[in-house]
């Protein structure tokens, strides 16, 4: 029984992480909510799972010209950055109130693209390549 | 007419985005696609996009979680083979989904999320 929930979490993580929802939603909550793993276990979990899937998309949404380069370099270097401010932040400080304003923050974001109206005025066609 | 692209505001979404990784292991996804939407990329464009900034920050989270011993690298590998299956069927369905029905999926989530952050 074990073994089926596994696979419908790895599977389910896999479509998340791919559409760019998030796969730690799925696997974050079965850690920590089912497996009894321990937050930060399975922080460091997700995140190793993350790799191989993110680098396995992101072939498929190359190829599918999907992928918008633009902004690359420098969020990246600006991401970077921020992980290692992050990380040291979450070791000094638990992360308790940081926490609840990123959850604020969540759902904000959340309702604004829930309830985002289709604007009337047709998009422009997509660009080939 | 496609927006000029404004570096700072591309740094800024990136330090967001690793900031999160960093503090949660995770969500860093979730502040990038609005804010590159906001840069003027499509929903698909911006989720897609997303992983490729996420996935550098990550790798960078990683080494920081496995030097401090907070998990054995065996952990997660259970999960991957039917993980890399789902992402080539997340994949095909990125391709297919509308924009807006994205977008409606995507605010669920984060909603979701954001309850069950709180609730932690």
């Amino acid at each position: 029984m074990q073994g089926i929930i596994i696979a419908i979490v790895s599977f389910l993580s896999g479509i998340t992480a791919s559409l760019g929802l998030g796969g730690g939603f799925v696997l974050l909550i079965y850690l920590t909510a089912v497996a009894n793993v321990d937050q930060m276990q399975a922080q460091g979990i997700n995140l190793i799972f993350f790799l191989p899937i993110a680098a396995l998309s992101l072939i498929f949404h190359a190829k599918n010209k999907l992928l918008d380069t633009r902004p690359l370099v420098p969020a990246i270097v600006g991401g970077l950055i921020g992980v290692c401010i992050g990380y040291g932040l979450g070791r000094l400080l638990g992360g308790e109130w940081i926490a609840k304003l990123f959850a604020l923050f969540l759902f904000a974001v959340g309702l604004k693209e829930l309830l985002h109206r289709k604007k009337s005025v047709p998009e422009s066609p997509q660009k080939g390549g | 007419m496609e927006k000029e692209r404004k570096k700072p505001m591309d740094f800024l979404l990136g330090a967001v985005a690793g900031l999160l990784n960093g503090l949660f292991g995770a969500g860093g996804g979730v502040a990038v696609v609005p804010l590159l939407e906001k840069t003027g990329i499509e929903p698909k464009k911006a989720h897609a996009t997303s992983i490729s900034i996420i996935l550098p920050i990550s790798l960078l989270s990683s080494m920081f979680y496995l030097l401090g011993g907070q998990v054995p690298l065996g952990d997660a590998v259970m999960y991957l083979p039917l993980g890399l299956v789902g992402a080539a069927v997340g994949s095909l369905l990125l391709k297919k989904l509308s924009n807006q029905l994205l977008r409606r999926i995507f605010g669920a989530v984060m909603i979701l999320s954001a309850i069950r952050i709180w609730m932690r």
